[in-house]
């Protein structure tokens, strides 16, 4: 355990270092005085959720509906499938390295089970068997350690984030199985499929966004924020009972 | 109210002054009139205001399962018809929420200086917003089914969180209620979808309006929003 700690006390000072010195150098820190101080970097930010608003617009959201529209709902349900299968084999790394033996074990048990039993993943029969699926990922790994998320970020094409959970993000995408394969071609349709995929899962939740919030910049970044800390807040055990009502 | 404590009437006291010249009968026909007065009063507490004593997550169990249910059976419901939804809502839902209180704190320290007018304006453009908001997503209910965790609470509490998960496909939805005790029952004061609570979520919108608007500014994007969205 250790050495891990080391590792991560030279992350955090990387990231918050490196990272955020290297953003703040791309913009002006420009706030006013209603700022989120989670967000010292909002001018950039919306800056880039513009970006991805305008490429979602005019080329994602239209693949995603086609896809939706066209896609038999057994072929989007394997697809979703397949993806969600590799995503529980990290899971279970992500689990390991929190320390939560059950966890790891039942998302590892899923994954051995979707891929011999399900066909390499296409059917979701670790469901149908009631084991529980725990989607983990890896800045919530660095979260359970005590780093800090740092400032809120919204990155290119990936969308809202935050310097630690963008860090989380270039780890996975290294460990990430589909990165693996030789067939250049084939691993570049895989990641399209994916993107389209996952788009469209949330076609709905985009029309719920745009309904609800009164500003989706600022209401996107609150949700993210709060969901990513009640998940932490899960992960170390801290209740999230408090009433934080006035 | 006295019904929360049944055993002391106050009538108890005044009605027997006449059998103040003999103390010990008194203090016997007192007690016996007492425990008469408790019973009778207890009983009719308990069939009149059983929802007071209706468990927390017991109620929120069984307003969803209505909720779900009503949806269920109604094709408006699910096609998004938000005059239809808004009937469910206001009939089933809005009695067991305190919506004055949700709003009042999404407003924040603002909403004292706000006008009885605004306040009321306030509420109601909060609400539709909300309504609009989800109606949306009911035509997404089918075979989910809610399951609940265990309450963690005193019995002595008077705030409590009841936490459940929506299951169907795919994985399952957070969803968290905060409910407080009141003399009518307990009450529902804030929602949380996914690890992210309504209200705080709506203070920090609201007060970014306010902020470079005023209320009056935030009413006003309200109800342009609401309106806009008309299309359904």
């Amino acid at each position: 355990m250790k050495p891990w700690l080391v590792d991560v006390s030279v992350l955090r000072r990387c990231v918050s270092g490196c990272l955020v010195a290297g953003v703040l150098a791309l913009s002006g820190c420009a706030t006013g005085p209603h700022a989120n101080p989670k967000d010292p970097i909002e001018p950039f930010n919306r800056g880039v959720q513009q970006f991805n608003d305008s490429v979602d617009e005019a080329f994602l959201k239209p693949v995603a509906t086609f896809y939706r529209d066209v896609t038999p709902d057994l072929v989007r349900t394997g697809v979703n499938n397949v993806f969600s299968n590799l995503r529980d084999l990290w899971s279970s790394v992500n689990a390991a390295l929190q320390l939560r033996p059950r966890e790891a074990t039942e998302n590892f048990l899923r994954f051995s089970v979707n891929t011999f039993w399900g066909i390499g993943g296409l059917l979701d029969i670790a469901s149908e068997m009631q084991i529980e699926r725990t989607t983990l990922d890896f800045g919530q790994t660095l979260g359970r350690w005590g780093v800090p998320s740092g400032p809120y970020l919204v990155l290119p094409f990936m969308g809202p984030s935050t310097v630690r959970d963008a860090l989380g993000m270039g780890v996975e995408s290294s460990g990430d199985l589909l990165s693996g394969m030789n067939h250049v071609p084939t691993r570049n349709s895989l990641y399209a499929l994916r993107i389209v995929e996952a788009r469209a899962n949330l076609l709905r939740a985009g029309a719920l966004l745009d309904q609800a919030a009164l500003d989706k910049y600022s209401f996107t970044r609150d949700a993210y924020l709060q969901r990513r800390e009640s998940q932490i807040r899960a992960l170390t055990g801290k209740d999230d009972n408090e009433d934080d009502d006035e | 109210m006295s019904r929360g404590n049944p055993g002391r009437v106050p009538g108890s006291d005044l009605g027997l002054n006449k059998w103040a010249m003999c103390p010990e009968r008194f203090a016997m026909q007192r007690r016996v009139f007492t425990r008469l007065v408790s019973v009778v009063f207890g009983a009719t507490a308990l069939g009149v205001v059983h929802a007071a004593d209706e468990a927390p997550d017991a109620m929120v169990k069984r307003i969803s399962t209505e909720v779900l249910d009503a949806v269920k059976a109604d094709a408006a419901i699910q096609a998004g018809d938000v005059g239809r939804i808004t009937a469910l809502v206001d009939s089933k839902i809005m009695p067991n929420v305190n919506f004055g209180r949700m709003t009042a704190s999404a407003v924040g320290r603002f909403w004292r200086q706000a006008t009885p007018e605004q306040q009321k304006r306030l509420q109601d453009e909060f609400k539709t917003l909300l309504v609009r908001t989800y109606s949306g997503a009911l035509g997404e209910v089918k075979d989910q089914t809610l399951s609940f965790k265990p309450l963690r609470a005193k019995p002595e509490d008077t705030e409590v969180v009841v936490r459940s998960e929506v299951r169907g496909r795919g994985e399952p939805i957070q969803l968290d209620y905060r409910l407080e005790k009141t003399a009518g029952g307990w009450k529902i004061y804030d929602l949380n979808v996914l690890g992210v609570w309504l209200v705080e979520t709506y203070r920090s919108q609201f007060a970014q309006e306010i902020n470079t608007k005023g209320l009056d500014g935030l009413i006003a994007s309200l109800a342009q929003r609401n309106k806009s969205s008309g299309k359904s």
